[in-house]
């Protein structure tokens, strides 16, 4: 990138002021003595402090979380297991309509994902709450690991499962031994990407929830309509900072897997 | 290094009838929706034996050799292992082990676990395993590279790795995919004599695929050509050199001179024909076609000899020429020599001193000639 031309800057401030001002604006507030939103009276982390009296908010923190770690966890082993039935069984009755179903819901508008699950939970007659929520979060974030585990799968070379075969290992041996080892990093992006798309769902949740179970965007949600107070700026500092660090992670352990790779690549060959 | 030449001599199980083949491929076909990869393929392998398996790009070898470790299952046929059928035995119960094409190492294990791993899948006990490991690292010569993992090794430490691996069990059967497709023209010939070696050594029989004619004659007790999914021929490397069945043989081994014409006598084990380049052949033949039959003789280019003056049998198997194109090997002189109709023989001579006094040169005429036995009657 050698020229830094005035329009590049122009255009890199612009794109990211865009994406980022408002988040900015939000994580500066939340620092904001004053209990007016829009006037600064000076740096406090007071908001945060209060954060751990409210125990409506906590108790939505601890459900939404509950419900990330459940769902993002079953999410990756369905979605694990659709990727590996979508790159395996090519020659299958309906594979095309199977893998067009799996990757729906990633377009599908949330309004609609939402009411078709509530109308099923009716249907069956569950009785809504955590578990129904929980349910509905692994149906939306499945696809999402389906797609990241799938690419991974496309270049997995297939001749290390048959060499573990042809050693004596049982096909679920294999899969635990071989299989699984070797994916794991996209597994694990998988997870983390489930949990993060679960932690900050407001649509499908509020069409899926019941009585006693709200989770913190809901909880935001209902009290923003009241008034943003800089209590709600703390908790979704909080919450960016989660997200954030979930992101950073994933991508981290991603190049630090391909960096390693690289320097033991260049000391073999430079014995 | 032991001479293998007297044992190899003595080994020849399928010349006796008494003796069980260890591996028999009954009529095996291998269908891939329309496509037929292999086709009513029938083989015979003995144990102990260096059995190779050659033809072009695509013709089904690493198919056969697939379904002889079970990834892939005949459409119609058998293979039969030591007297039991192998149908419907999975690759995790078969006595045959399979270096891949690829090498296949697992990329999360080091070079010792990789080695260890099919003996851990047995239950073999921890002290047994790191005595075995240690024996495969050394047979490999990798004891030094114990720890590392697969991506920190060279192309040729990879591949004594795969070989190591997949000897660790001692399996009754190594089945090779083109073990040594990825190595350098010196290091494969070095390896080819170690993996002879230690075929002997461990009393194994190994079925090696392969597209290079050089390596299957250089270590196989036989040879299976194959071509289009079908075995042409299956014989030691002398027969298939010597004795090719076919044209398609002939021509797929080495260089070869081919002459088409008709059969004109046949008598007392010699065929007489006459060719359409113009000089009759005369050349021995177990074979007894009719007169006017289509014969083709073929004959190695070091078998014609070159000469200034016609031999004394001329004008049978001899015919003037003039010499096109002159190859100098170094150990071999190649000569391309353009006959009256314009088609080129190619002969080839020995380079037995280091001076020849009077060397032949380009367009000079000389006369190709050779003996009564030195070609062999192709019927097709
Ligand atoms: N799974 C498969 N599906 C469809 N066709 C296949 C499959 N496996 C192999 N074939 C076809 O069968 C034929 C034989 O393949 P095979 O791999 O046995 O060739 P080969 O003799 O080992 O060739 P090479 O020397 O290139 O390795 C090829 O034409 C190949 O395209
Ligand atoms: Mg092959």
């Amino acid at each position: 990138m050698g020229n830094w031309s005035r329009f590049n800057i122009a255009s890199i401030v612009l794109g990211f002021g865009f994406l980022y001002l408002p988040i900015v604006l939000l994580v500066i507030f939340s620092f904001n003595e004053s209990k007016l939103v829009t006037v600064w009276a000076g740096f406090s982390t007071k908001w945060y402090a209060q954060l751990w009296h409210n125990q409506a908010l906590l108790d939505a923190a601890w459900v939404t979380i509950r419900v990330a770690l459940i769902s993002a966890t079953c999410a990756t082993v369905l979605g694990t297991l659709a990727a590996l039935a979508l790159v395996r069984y090519t020659r299958f009755r309906g594979r095309m309509l199977f893998s067009g179903m799996v990757y729906a819901p990633l377009v599908m508008p949330e309004v609609i994902t939402g009411l078709s699950l509530l109308l099923l939970f009716v249907a069956i007659g569950l009785d809504r709450g955590f578990w129904t929520i929980t349910l509905a979060h692994i149906t939306f974030t499945m696809c999402f690991v389906a797609v990241v585990v799938q690419s991974r799968l496309l270049s997995f070379d297939q001749s290390i499962e048959e060499a573990a075969l042809d050693l004596g290992a049982t096909p679920v041996r294999t899969f635990f031994a071989i299989t699984l080892p070797v994916i794991a990093p996209a597994v694990f992006s998988g997870w983390v990407l489930a949990f993060t798309l679960s932690l900050d769902d407001l649509v499908i949740s509020s069409f899926t929830t019941g009585p006693g179970a709200t989770t913190l965007p809901m909880k935001i949600y209902s009290q923003v309509r009241l008034g943003v107070t800089p209590e709600i700026n703390a908790i979704c500092t909080i919450l960016i900072g989660i997200v954030a660090i979930g992101v950073i992670v994933a991508s981290v352990v991603t190049k630090q897997r391909e960096a390693q790779r690289e320097r033991d690549e260049r000391a073999a060959f430079a014995q | 290094m032991k001479s293998l030449g007297s044992i190899r001599r003595s080994f020849a199980p399928w010349a006796d009838p008494a003796s069980k083949p260890f591996i028999s491929v009954k009529n095996v076909t291998k269908k891939f929706g329309d496509f037929t990869a292999v086709d009513d393929l029938s083989l015979n392998i003995y144990t102990r034996e260096f059995f190779a398996l050659l033809g072009a790009s695509g013709c089904g070898k690493s198919t056969l050799l697939r379904m002889l470790a079970g990834f892939e299952q005949p459409t119609s046929g058998e293979i039969i292992l030591d007297g039991q059928s192998l149908a419907g035995i999975p690759p995790y119960r078969r006595p045959v082990n399979m270096m891949f094409q690829s090498y296949a190492l697992f990329p999360h294990m080091t070079v010792e676990t990789n080695i260890a791993f099919g003996l851990k899948q047995d239950g073999m006990p921890k002290a047994d395993i790191a005595e075995r490991v240690g024996q495969m690292l050394k047979l490999v010569k990798l004891e030094k590279f114990a720890k590392r993992k697969p991506h920190q090794l060279s192309g040729g430490q990879r591949q004594r790795v795969a070989l190591a691996r997949s000897l660790a069990k001692r399996p009754k059967v190594l089945l090779l995919d083109e073990p040594l497709g990825a190595l350098d023209k010196k290091l494969r010939e070095e390896t080819q004599f170690e993996l002879m070696d230690l075929q002997q050594e461990l009393g194994l029989t190994f079925v090696v695929v392969t597209h290079d004619q050089e390596e299957a004659m250089t270590m196989a007790d036989r040879i299976a050509v194959m071509s289009h999914g079908k075995v042409v021929q299956v014989a030691t490397p002398a027969e298939i050199y010597e004795a090719p069945n076919s044209r398609f043989v002939a021509d797929f081994i080495g260089d070869v001179n081919i002459f088409d014409g008709a059969v004109s006598a046949a008598e007392n084990g010699y065929l007489r024909i006459e060719t359409g380049d113009g000089f009759p052949i005369r050349m021995a033949s177990p074979e007894k076609p009719a007169v006017g039959a289509k014969a083709a003789v073929a004959i190695r280019p070091e078998k014609i000899r070159v000469t200034r003056q016609p031999p004394a049998h001329a004008p049978v198997n001899a015919v003037e020429g003039e010499i096109w194109d002159i190859g100098y090997l170094g150990d071999m002189t190649v000569f391309h020599i353009r006959l009256k109709d314009g088609r080129v023989v190619k002969a080839s001579s020995l380079n037995a001193v280091r001076a020849v006094e009077d060397p032949f040169g380009y367009d000079q005429q000389v006369w190709i000639s050779f003996g009564e036995d030195a070609g062999v009657v192709l019927k097709d």
